[in-house]
């Protein structure tokens, strides 16, 4: 399979803590590829460093053999790379559609266009509101984002994601803090995506992880100790003592 | 087209200012013209303003220095012999451009109080470079020989003419401003404005947008400057003082920051309770903070969100 995102040999510290130890790490094309671990491992940084919103202290970045280490989150994304936040990230004073529009918008045409209402863009409307229903929040397009549930907003969040039309997603615990109903939607979201997405997942959800990953990299203190199918992590005895501990899954 | 309640607001403001000179007249008033016509002058500055400090979050404490770069463009090019009011708005126009691309591009690397600060820092060195310009009047300022020519003709001499060309100026500023708010960059710098790290997670770099926002903005309130050295047919350093800029938001946040027609009406306002205030008692800028206070306690939003708030409690009991 061939690889569209590594990090190699990534080193970042803040003071004495090193966050991020020399972790190089793969994601394959199409594949679901999740990294777990302990609270405080460094995964969020991981992210952050993957999407260019964190410049690493040492090591690079590659995109389908290319060095991106030097590109800005903003030019990331413009190759493809999407990304959402462990704190929900939308703009919470836009309507549901227009948070969508204008991600939408910053993949369409020039932004610098000063006279003509944006809200009467089909172009822009009609797109968002595909994504709207892919991630089903097409019901409450009109509503304001800071409205909706916290859910509804991790929905929203993924929808904005989709909109920027990546082909590699980075997924910063998407179901935290969701309920049950909330967070089994956006599971089944997730396995809709994983056919045409490459995602890197963090998640603390073992049930989830288990169910969507092709393959699980484990995260101990800023270095991957394990990476395997879900079968093989079940069964690594240094996966068991290090983070899963007592826990059955 | 979808009209908005803001809109009405507007429409409002711009009906009772067609009706000033009729009034005037009736009344046997001249003053009101001259007062309506630095409401209209105030009101397009604010607008300007609204435009960075509401849509973009962006609060320049030093707007006055746009004031002052269009009022002197009129002194200057008088000076050198021009006096079209079409090539004083240029200039004015021009120079706010310049000034506002290289203070904006500094001023846009800083946050929060330290842009404040920093637009401060800058207007007050456009202020003390005009205090010293000892050839047009230093501290004192220097009064017009007259005012701007319209194709050639006196006609602002009359303060009727005057007024109207505010009047045609500021609605025609609204409705671009109105349209830019809504259009694809509007929607880009309201986005920065909420939440920059998504702005950035979806592509967008916000800085080139809020420059762009800041020199439109700075533009418009130079056309401002125009007509106030037009209006008092004199120009002075105090128009750019730090007071000003201060001022200038204050009618923004008296109207509702983010409405553009909050703007015009917080222009209205502040000046109609500088004249009343001033009237009754030396000490009115005292009532006026108090007013202020009471406005930002009691009616967050402004006058705009007066109307919303009054709009709301009349659909509730329909
Ligand atoms: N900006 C920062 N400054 C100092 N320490 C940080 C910073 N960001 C993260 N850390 C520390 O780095 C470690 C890893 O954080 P993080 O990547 O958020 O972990 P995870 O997402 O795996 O829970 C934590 O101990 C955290 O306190
Ligand atoms: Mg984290």
């Amino acid at each position: 399979m061939s690889v569209v995102l590594s990090a190699q040999g990534l080193r970042k510290s803040y003071g004495a803590l090193t966050v991020t130890d020399n972790l190089s790490l793969d994601l394959h094309q199409d594949e679901l590829l999740a990294v777990i671990g302990p609270n405080g491992a460094g995964k969020t940084t991981l992210i952050n460093q993957l999407s260019g919103q964190l410049r690493p202290d040492a090591g690079r970045v590659v995109l389908a053999g290319r060095d991106i280490s030097d590109q800005s989150m903003a030019q990331r994304v413009h190759l493809g790379m999407a990304r959402t936040f462990q704190i929900t990230s939308i703009l919470p004073g836009f309507s549901v559609l227009e948070n969508v529009a204008l991600a939408v918008q910053a993949r369409s045409g020039s932004s610098f266009r000063f006279f003509r209402a944006a809200a009467g863009q089909r172009r822009l409307n009609d797109a968002a509101m595909a994504h709207l229903a892919e991630v089903d929040l097409d019901a409450d397009a009109q509503r304001r984002a800071a409205d909706l549930s916290h859910g509804k907003q991790r929905q929203l969040e993924l929808a904005i994601a989709l909109a920027t039309d990546p082909h590699i997603l980075l997924l910063d615990e998407p179901l935290a803090g969701t309920g049950g109903a909330e967070a089994a939607r956006l599971v089944a979201l997730m396995q809709r995506l994983k056919a045409r997405h490459s995602i890197l997942l963090i998640e603390h959800d073992m049930r989830a992880v288990f169910a969507l990953a092709n393959r699980i990299a484990v995260m101990v203190y800023g270095q991957i100790i394990a990476t395997g199918t879900p079968d093989e992590i079940r069964a690594n005895p240094r996966v068991r003592a290090a983070y899963l501990g007592q826990e059955s899954v | 087209m979808r009209l908005m309640g803001r809109d009405l607001v507007a429409l409002l403001l711009f009906a009772g200012f067609a009706a000033v000179p009729l009034l005037a007249n009736l009344l046997q008033d001249p003053f009101l013209l001259v007062i309506a016509t630095r409401m209209l002058a105030f009101a397009i500055a604010a607008m300007g303003l609204d435009l960075v400090l509401g849509y973009g979050a962006l609060v320049s404490f030093g707007h006055a220095a746009y004031l002052g770069i269009g009022a002197y463009a009129v002194t200057i090019l008088m000076r050198l012999g021009v006096y079209d009011i079409g090539l004083h708005l240029l200039a004015g126009i021009a120079a706010a451009v310049v000034f506002a691309v290289g203070t904006g591009a500094v001023s846009l690397r800083t946050r929060g109080v330290y842009f404040i600060m920093i637009t401060l820092a800058f207007s007050q060195m456009a202020y003390f470079f005009f205090v010293s310009f000892s050839a047009l009047g230093g501290d004192d300022g220097a009064s017009l020989p007259q005012r701007s020519t319209l194709f050639g003709h006196d006609l602002l001499e009359n303060d009727l003419w005057l007024f109207w060309l505010a009047l045609g100026l500021l609605i025609g500023l609204f409705l671009v401003c109105r349209a830019i708010v809504g259009s694809r960059f509007g929607r880009v710098l309201c986005g920065a404005r909420e939440n920059p790290q998504r702005m950035q997670a979806i592509g967008f770099v916000p800085f080139g947008y809020q420059l762009t926002a800041y020199v439109i903005s700075g533009a418009i309130t130079s056309i401002a400057g125009v007509l106030l050295a037009n209006q008092a047919e004199f120009v002075s350093p105090a128009l750019m003082n730090w007071h000003r800029s201060g001022e200038l938001i204050v009618m923004v946040v008296l109207g509702g920051i983010g409405t553009l027609s909050g703007a015009i009406a917080g222009a209205v306002l502040a000046l109609l309770l500088e004249e009343t205030l001033a009237g009754f008692t030396q000490y009115w800028k005292l009532w006026f903070g108090l007013f202020l206070v009471g406005i930002v306690l009691f009616a967050p939003g402004g006058v705009q969100g007066l109307v919303a708030r009054i709009k709301l409690q009349i659909g509730s009991r329909r």
